[in-house]
């Protein structure tokens, strides 16, 4: 009796302990190792057997050789250190000033109701003009040198960081305010420990388009005024048909946004590393 | 028929014609209550009846509610919501402190609860029962002399809520602060508490003093006589429970 049961129970026990499947997480799962640079690199090799190929018209795409050669020439002639170093100058200017105001006018008009009645209004009507209408004013009042270029610039950075720094520092959840009083926190120990860590998601938000923002004003501004820089570089060539000088034009700027954005990204990572995302 | 001690001390928590009313609904009706020092207070009642609004009125988080009434409470208040209300950017034991400074006792108040080793996790990390166990730490840092708790344990699944009721009751009895735990459970005030009231219609309907020793059991059966009175004070008959 007891035997035939055993014999019975066997085939359903050794069913029951196949490897049970784990449910597909919902989550993408592990980075592949140096994901992000799979993409270009193979635009890249398309890029190059196309040129390798000769299926490329010369004039207007030239093959990825002749663009490090062109960079590598106007590198050690010195042309583009001296229009690199003055676009950086430029954005980095720029957005220093606007990444300024845009966390000082959050910080004035999410902390206070008088700094929110006069800041808030104002912003909002700037950020309903788009910023590169102001140019032509900018021009009147500034003149063409550096400062317009900076303040356009600045202009453009600190509308987002303003806008989701603001949001944040008021958007406080209501649980936290009740806990602080609670706790009987000063109102000075409620906002360094409780509004300004809670807005820093939304600040990080603010900077990246900040930061995106910086190198799109840049570019405009370079093209359609200016005597130096990358933009101007990229702008004569076009006047000379030069489409390998506007590539290496073009390359340099994806890098400082990919530079720029990587480094916002990692300080962002390690300020906020009490956040469990999707992305770690 | 000594005099209790307890009457002859200033009560904890003095209540006094406390009236409290939403958008001209009136919600607490004149509640007259005192908590003498020391006392584990359960109050029960339906859904809507009061109950938080009474907590935050004691714990005075009622700013923008029209009331009147008098009202006194003790100098150090802590209070336990029904979410554990960690900071997520603070690690546990930055948690426990906020508001106050002393990493040691914030230490030792996670060691009485159960998570000595834990003080660096984020919360995050935590389960929702050990949350709830830092959020208790985090009320007894600040060594109360009234705990306020508005359903801390409604949200944990029926075994974690047994361990915490043990937890509480025997922080309880080492710290002595009085007690104003709301529930919507009746075995849970009845097995906690030394005193339930019944909140009903912006009064309080029944108070029932449990003399029974501690710890208790949910199956002891001289228990049950209470939780019929109190079942039938919340308007629900045996048949219907
Ligand atoms: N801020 C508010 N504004 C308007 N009405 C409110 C507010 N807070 C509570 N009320 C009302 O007051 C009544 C009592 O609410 P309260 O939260 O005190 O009930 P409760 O007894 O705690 O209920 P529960 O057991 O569901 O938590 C409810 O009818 C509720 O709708
Ligand atoms: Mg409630």
């Amino acid at each position: 009796m007891t035997v035939t049961t055993l014999d019975t129970a066997a085939p359903a026990a050794v069913a029951t302990e196949q490897p049970r499947r784990r449910r597909r997480g919902l989550a993408p799962g592990k980075r592949l190792p140096a994901a992000r640079l799979a993409g270009p690199l193979l635009l890249l090799a398309v890029w190059a057997a196309a040129s390798a190929a000769g299926r490329l018209d010369t004039a207007a795409v030239p093959a990825p050789w002749t663009v490090l050669d062109t960079g590598i020439r106007l590198w050690t002639d010195g042309t583009l250190p001296a229009d690199v170093l003055t676009s950086l100058e430029r954005a980095a200017y720029g957005f220093a000033f606007g990444l300024t105001a845009g966390v000082v006018l959050a910080l004035a008009s999410g902390l206070s109701r008088t700094g929110e009645a006069l800041i808030d209004g104002t912003v909002q009507l700037n950020r309903a003009i788009p910023v590169l209408g102001l140019i032509p004013l900018f021009i009147l009042w500034l003149g063409i040198g550096e400062t317009f270029k900076i303040a356009i610039i600045a202009i453009v950075v600190y509308i987002p960081i303003y806008l989701n720094t603001h949001a944040a520092l008021s958007g406080i959840d209501q649980r936290f305010v009740e806990l602080a009083e609670v706790q009987g926190l000063s109102r000075l120990r409620f906002v360094r420990e409780i509004v300004i860590p809670g807005a820093l998601p939304g600040f990080f938000v603010g900077l990246r388009l900040g930061v995106t923002g910086s190198w799109l004003g840049l570019v405009v501004l370079e093209q359609i005024n200016a005597t130096s820089g990358l933009g101007y570089l990229m702008f004569q060539a076009q006047n000379y048909g030069q489409s390998d000088v506007i590539l290496v034009g073009l390359l340099i700027y994806g890098v400082f946004g990919l530079v720029s954005d990587s480094a916002v990204r990692l300080i962002e990572r390690r300020v906020l590393s009490w956040r469990r995302t999707l992305s770690n | 028929m000594a005099p209790h001690t307890e009457q002859l001390t200033r009560p904890a928590v003095r209540l006094r014609g406390l009236t409290r009313s939403f958008d001209g609904r009136t919600v607490l009706d004149g509640i007259d209550l005192d908590i003498p020092a020391g006392q584990f207070v359960a109050l029960l009642g339906h859904s809507g009846s009061g109950k938080s609004t009474l907590l935050r009125a004691v714990a005075g988080l009622d700013h923008e509610v029209t009331g009147s009434g008098e009202l006194s409470a003790p100098e150090r208040v802590s209070v336990v919501f029904q979410d554990s209300r960690l900071l997520p950017w603070r690690r546990v034991l930055d948690n426990v402190l906020l508001g106050t400074d002393g990493a040691d006792k914030g230490r030792a108040a996670l060691a009485e609860v159960g998570l000595a080793g834990r003080e660096r996790a984020w919360p995050s990390e935590l389960s929702g029962g050990e949350a709830q166990r830092a959020a208790l730490a985090r009320s007894l840092v600040r060594e109360p002399e009234l705990l306020l708790a508005d359903e801390p344990f409604g949200a944990l699944d029926a075994l974690t809520r047994i361990r915490m009721h043990h937890l509480l009751r025997e922080l309880w009895e080492r710290h002595r602060p009085s007690v104003l735990l709301v529930t919507h459970d009746v075995d849970e005030a009845i097995v906690l508490a030394d005193r339930v009231l019944v909140l009903d219609r912006g009064r309080i309907g029944l108070d029932l003093t449990i003399d029974r020793p501690h710890p208790r059991s949910y199956r002891d059966p001289l228990l049950g006589e209470y939780r019929e009175r109190l079942l039938a004070a919340l308007g629900v008959t045996e048949d219907l429970a």
